[in-house]
């Protein structure tokens, strides 16, 4: 597995209309930023061969950007496992690009969720066994699991208010992010419960925007423009669809997709210089934390106390904003990607992590149902 | 040989119309599955009876889900654990939502929603419950 290690390398990134961008089209927020990473890695939409996309609404996703691409990809794959879905296509891209399926591997994500809002439907089926009871989806899932977690371990509502704040911390210095006010621990409190113990404010927002990356093969990387960021390693893993399914409410597939990335990019937490996790709602932060070994289970709400993940705290943590603060056009997975090959570049500006080498990406999808890591790093980690 | 021509979500509801909770045990594995499937999903093997279960059991985990004002009253969502293994998603009625709690002792009734039966819990009975 390990000659996976550098097999592939992100040349190319851009997001598109993050947070309103009324009248738009999904469609055309996703050819903007494909556009963008495109140019971005020096390539034009004609050398694009292969395809890596899922969507919200488009359920045959890859047939429909092609076409509306114009591109006739000689590889594509449009797996969906939710908001992990950007993430867990880098690993089949790598693999296409390994074997010469393809040359250029396009990933891609476009939504206008938020000024689309009311008109959008979904093809999936109701969860069986759990619709009757009206949970509301996929908040009540994630609800479920911060009860279990507070029970279990203690964990408090303050901490869990700990990880808005500090991700409002850190899109407080990005340009890019949608909501950029100042916001306490109080006012996350103080916000609108909506299936306790979530608040609003500890759930993503609803936003639109759209996401690209550009992958080559490793050996090709230095062909292109950008500083190349290589994929040291990556793991996948699922183990329920349903909550009601879910084997331990406090612990997630995360433990094994990022023991897998881990052992493909010969690296571990200790090593990793700025992360990037799927925060659709407060406990996920915290147990993503815990999961992917940055400290042990049940001491996640402690672990981000006092500020610890926000700017100047001891491990940057989602410095883009993330889902909570940044940007969540229905599905978030393509963002801490992105995020993290801009810090791996350099081009992060005030949120800059300094001299950062190497990035863990995480992607989340259903409800805690998906998990998908990444390991990034920079030439020098080769 | 093993029948894999059953009909064990219906089997389900069938039973519930009659009022009787009853779960899967799969023959090799011995274990009682929810919710109901064609295959153990330990062994993959198709061979099950139904069982009566007792219908108590304790939560696992809660919510309250609070609809905007104008939109209806909050109510509970609950996981529960049955004694006899499976979990289930429900609600635990005859008590306020918040007042649900992780560790709670629950009984199940089956009730009725849309006209269809419903498998429902309420705090338990210190005489001991019953399933309907």
């Amino acid at each position: 597995m390990n000659d996976l290690r550098g097999a592939s390398a992100i040349v190319g990134a851009a997001t598109a209309a993050l947070g309103e961008a009324p009248d738009r089209t999904d469609m055309e927020i996703l050819a903007e930023a494909a556009k963008s990473a495109l140019d971005d890695a020096g390539l034009s939409l004609g050398q694009v061969d292969g395809l890596f996309a899922t969507s919200m609404v488009h359920n045959m996703a890859t047939l429909s950007i092609a076409e509306y691409l114009g591109i006739r990809p000689r590889f594509s794959d449009s797996t969906m496992v939710g908001g992990s879905s950007s993430v867990a296509h880098l690993l089949p891209a790598t693999l296409a690009l390994q074997a010469g399926l393809c040359e250029v591997a396009l990933v891609c994500y476009g939504s206008n969720q938020r000024s689309a809002a009311g008109r959008l439907v979904t093809n999936s089926a109701p969860p069986p066994y759990e619709a009757e009871y009206g949970p509301r989806y996929p908040i009540t899932a994630y609800a479920l699991a911060a009860s279990r977690h507070m029970y279990q371990y203690g964990t408090t509502r303050e901490q869990l208010a700990e990880v808005a704040v500090a991700a409002r911390g850190w899109a407080a210095m990005n340009p890019d992010a949608f909501m950029r006010d100042p916001l306490t621990v109080d006012q996350v409190l103080a916000s609108r419960l909506v299936s306790d113990p979530l608040r609003v404010r500890d759930c993503c927002l609803v936003t639109d925007g759209g996401g690209a990356l550009v992958l080559v093969a490793g050996e090709r990387a230095k062909d292109h423009p950008k500083r190349p960021v290589y994929l040291l390693g990556q793991g996948i893993a699922s183990w329920h669809r349903n909550i009601s399914q879910m084997p331990d409410l406090t612990v997630t597939a995360a433990t094994e997709s990022g023991a897998q990335a881990y052992a493909m990019a010969g690296l571990g937490p200790a090593d990793m210089n700025v992360l990037e996790l799927y925060d659709a709602f407060t406990i996920n932060t915290i147990m993503f934390l815990e999961d992917l070994g940055f400290c042990t289970k049940g001491e996640g709400g402690a672990f981000v106390s006092g500020g610890a993940i926000g700017p100047g705290g001891r491990l940057p943590v989602n410095t883009n904003g993330g889902g909570l603060s940044c940007c969540h056009p229905g599905m978030y997975g393509m963002f801490p990607v992105i995020e993290g090959v801009r810090q791996l570049r350099g081009e992060c500006g005030e949120r800059q992590v300094p001299s950062a080498a190497t990035a863990l990406c995480h992607g989340n999808g259903g409800v805690f149902s998906s998990q998908a890591t990444v390991v990034l790093g920079t030439e020098e980690t080769i | 040989m093993t029948d894999v021509h059953g009909k064990p979500d219906a089997e389900f509801r069938n039973h519930l119309a009659q009022g009787r909770l009853a779960m899967q045990r799969f023959r090799k594995s011995g274990r009682l599955v929810f919710y109901p499937r064609l295959l153990c999903p330990e062994t993959g093997d198709g061979a099950y009876e139904w069982v009566d279960v007792s219908g108590r059991g304790t939560v696992y985990a809660t919510s309250v889900i609070r609809p905007r004002p104008d939109a209806g009253a909050p109510y509970n969502v609950a996981l529960i654990d049955l004694d006899e293994g499976p979990r289930m998603m429900s609600r635990v009625e005859g008590v306020a939502p918040e007042a649900v709690a992780i560790g709670m002792a629950v009984e199940a009734f089956i009730g009725r929603e849309k006209d269809q039966p419903i498998v429902l819990f309420r705090p338990a009975d210190s005489s001991g419950g019953a399933t309907s």
